[in-house]
């Protein structure tokens, strides 16, 4: 008997060790000196925590070995030869799996003896964070893998919508149920019938978000991983848990925030509203004569420059267009060109995609800036590349009150000395927005697939 | 037992507003990174895996494939993060 208490003794100390690696690790996390070194610290903390869990076993050693060396396997294999081009749809499925693991202990936890009303809620709380969080990281994974084309709209996903306002309401008789059952109808097999519908509601509550949303997207559900973690720590008691859970829940928070305040718009808009308004007509239709330019062009217009800022979009991500994108700033550099990029917080399809692709093409990191530091000293910027992105560069927002992104804080190329806009056709961008910009005296449009119009001027700056 | 879940709800609160504090202040270039990393902690899920208790066949399934899917949260999540942050280089 002492022995079992002497065991919980020392798993609660390393428990508490772990939980202050745990937030050093991601506070190292944050800087970018010691970031590397954090997710270490954070993997060591995971390693002890773990092991020191395997002192005391209900279930079967061989069930857990081969979870654990057969998901080891599996996770390491994905990460390994994942394409980083392919990073925002990694997160979104390992997040998935990382909620239908809660979403399994709550499960497990229901089949368990006397539960107390307490505990019967949480569990239900656990499963329906956790379900959602799983089914929702799948549809995310299907949209930015592009394997799942099904958008607002449809009624396929308008089906999937009203499972998910059911589950609300599911949820609270779920919650109930044992204790209100003398006196509403009694559903036998509710807990089934709950699993499943959270699973469904999980679908239908991202299905319909838009491909430009998905960095709020993927960080609420980040977010809520984390959340379905420490609520199955209060179900289990376990410490350790609680605050890791708890300190995913908050990064995953500020993310949210982020994403969101650099859209101008509030995280339930985005969620429950999207761009419905911007079918309006109160966009103004000012338009005029695009001003085409050949690579040729730009080319020689790039080599007066003197200075140059890339500001790259989605379009970049899709073309593949970054390692020409480093070639062509590496050449500008040579030639004594003063290179920057411009880099909009939600440009792309996760918080940060473009730095991780700028950064797999090898641009240092010291190149990259905020829209706050470039906007102040715009003009002085002789040509800006926009390299297919649209609406965080589209000058509406500042200056058109009627426009649907008015207000969304962007990166103003619009007051460079000139700005060339790489594109492949005149179609609007995520929000549905005529762009200004590409209209402006000032711009120069540049038609065509962005790798092939840069590679072209790389050619030309290499002869 | 009361008790006890009001001191962990309290451990609850204080680790969620510890969180906010500790990451309010990223650079972007680390959004990704951190969300990343971030995900791999939330597979701290496999300790609660291995928490659960084996009574039948139904039992030990649920908990085979909490363990499964945790780890693959972990390894990936960790491994993922790691080959990202090593190519955040300046020059």
């Amino acid at each position: 008997m002492e022995n079992i208490a002497n065991i919980q003794v020392i798993q609660n100390i390393v428990y508490i060790i772990s939980s202050v690696m745990f937030i050093l690790g991601i506070k190292m996390l944050g800087k970018e000196a010691t970031a590397v070194k954090g997710n270490y610290l954070s993997a060591l903390a995971m390693f002890s925590a773990v092991g020191i869990t395997c002192l005391s076993l209900d279930i079967d050693i061989k069930i857990i070995l081969a979870g654990v060396l057969l998901g080891g396997l599996i996770g390491s294999l994905i990460a390994i030869k994942v394409k980083m081009t392919a990073i925002p749809e990694m997160v979104a499925l390992f997040n998935g799996f990382g909620g239908l693991a809660t979403f399994l202990i709550a499960w497990s936890q229901f089949n368990e003896p006397s539960n107390s009303m307490f505990q019967h809620i949480l569990i239900m709380l656990t499963i329906y964070i956790g379900g959602i969080t799983f089914s929702g990281s799948l549809i995310a994974y299907g949209k930015l893998s592009e394997k799942l084309k099904l958008g607002k709209g449809s009624m396929i996903t308008n089906i999937f919508i009203s499972f998910f306002y059911l589950s609300m309401p599911a949820l609270i008789y779920v919650g109930a149920e044992p204790y209100v059952s003398e006196f509403i109808p009694q559903i036998p097999s509710y807990f089934m019938i709950f699993l499943v519908l959270t699973l469904v509601a999980g679908i239908g509550f991202v299905m319909p978000i838009g491909g430009g949303d998905m960095p709020v997207v993927i960080s609420l559900l980040n977010s809520l991983s984390g959340i379905a973690a420490a609520f199955a720590g209060l179900l289990l008691l376990n410490n350790v848990l609680i605050v890791a859970g708890s300190l995913v829940g908050a990064s995953g928070l500020i993310l949210t925030i982020i994403m969101a305040k650099a859209m101008n718009r509030t995280i339930t808009n985005i969620l429950f509203v999207g761009y419905a308004s911007a079918s309006q007509a109160n966009v103004s239709e000012e338009q005029g004569e695009v001003k085409p330019i050949t690579s040729d062009d730009a080319y020689l217009i790039l080599e007066n420059a003197s200075s140059v800022l890339v500001v790259p979009g989605y379009g970049m991500a899709v073309a593949q267009a970054q390692h020409v994108v480093r070639e062509m700033g590496e050449l500008l550099e040579e030639n004594g060109t003063e290179v920057k990029y411009g880099i909009h917080p939600v440009a792309g399809r996760m918080p940060g995609h473009m730095n991780v692709l700028l950064a797999e093409a090898n641009v240092s990191y010291d190149l990259l800036a905020e829209p706050d530091d470039v906007n102040p000293s715009m003009d002085t910027i002789d040509v800006a590349i926009v390299i297919g992105a649209n609406d965080v560069v589209n000058p509406s927002a500042t200056e058109e009150e009627g426009s649907p992104i008015y207000g969304m804080p962007i990166i103003e190329v619009h007051n460079a000395k000139t700005v060339f806009v790489l594109k492949r056709s005149m179609s609007s961008g995520f929000a549905g927005v005529q762009n200004p910009l590409f209209f402006k005296e000032n711009t120069r449009m540049l038609f065509g697939d962005a790798k092939e119009s840069i590679g072209q001027i790389v050619a030309e700056f290499k002869d | 037992m009361m008790e006890m879940y009001i001191l962990l709800g309290f451990v609850l609160l204080l680790s969620i507003f510890l969180g906010l504090e500790l990451i309010s202040k990223v650079p972007s270039t680390l959004h990704t990174p951190l969300m990343s990393g971030a995900n791999a902690i939330s597979g701290i899920a496999l300790v609660g895996a291995l928490m659960l208790s084996s009574a039948g066949q139904m039992q030990d399934i649920l908990a085979f494939g909490a363990i499964l899917f945790a780890s693959i949260n972990v390894f990936g999540g960790y491994l993922v993060t790691n080959r990202m942050l090593s190519m955040f280089k300046k020059k």
